[in-house]
């Protein structure tokens, strides 16, 4: 495999699990929040908002789906474009918006779906372009 | 108003923190093979690495404008929204780290913009 090839493979591969991480981990941080209430910006609130978080369990099993899905986002940044790397994120965003209905119940409207698409596409086409442009540090 | 704000943190906030992390990976350099070994030892270079430090208050802050923001929206409307950084984490590749943005990488950071519009009005 050339290396330009082997780039792009596991640039694909470690993007996937990153994004898989990264989306499981928003939706239990949804939960964990639904769990604590809505947050009001007074300075007792916000304390008070700020202890129960750190105390609910459900925010730290999302905090640690977060470090993992950092730890790998890490490791592609010490290789690839961060202007290559940042967009392949999105590919969570249409995950996110399923999830968020099948599993949480939010409604999407049809113009919102329609974002997620375009997002989607934008995706795609920052894919086709070269993940490393820089020249390797070490 | 009060999510505009906090979208803003949020976005501003995260690519600054994200493109002191590149910066910090590139010098660290990336694991040799993808053993256990190789990329424990990559992150331990990454954990001794200033600009990957100097990133994280600015990730925290994100973090908790994020938490903010999912208590008072649905995920699929907060996660969208905070894609703006795309156009701005675009830019930032380009003139703050060299990376070369071509017009296709462009092309595809537009696209992300105008999807994140859509998100918003729908």
């Amino acid at each position: 495999m050339s290396s330009a090839a082997h780039v792009r493979k596991k640039t694909l591969i470690l993007a996937t699990l990153m994004v898989s991480c990264n989306t499981v981990a928003q939706l239990v941080l949804r939960k964990g929040m639904l769990q604590i209430g809505s947050v009001h910006l007074h300075e007792h609130d916000l304390a008070g908002a700020f202890w129960k978080t750190v105390t609910s369990g459900t925010i730290w099993m999302g905090i640690a789906g977060l470090l993992a899905a950092f730890a790998v986002y890490m490791t592609l940044l010490s290789w690839a474009d961060y202007s290559y790397v940042q967009p392949a994120t999105s590919l969570g965003y249409a995950l996110v918006a399923l999830l968020g209905v099948t599993v949480l119940g939010e409604h999407v409207t049809l113009v919102r779906w329609f974002g997620v698409a375009l997002i989607c596409s934008g995706v795609a086409l920052v894919g086709r372009t070269e993940p490393r442009t820089t020249k390797r540090s070490v | 108003m009060r999510l505009a704000l906090f979208v803003a943190i949020v976005v501003l906030s995260s690519t600054l923190g994200e493109i002191l992390i590149t910066m910090g990976m590139k010098q660290a350099g990336e694991p040799e093979r993808f053993r256990p070994r190789p990329v424990l030892r990559f992150l331990g270079r990454a954990l001794c690495n200033a600009r990957f430090w100097a990133a994280l208050p600015l990730l925290a802050l994100s973090f908790y404008a994020m938490l903010a923001l999912l208590s008072w929206a649905p995920v699929s409307f907060v996660v969208p929204a905070t894609a703006l950084s795309y156009a701005v984490g675009a830019l930032g590749g380009r003139f703050l780290l060299g990376e070369r943005v071509d017009a296709v990488r462009w092309m595809g950071v537009v696209l992300v913009c105008v999807g994140v519009a859509l998100a918003w009005a729908g």
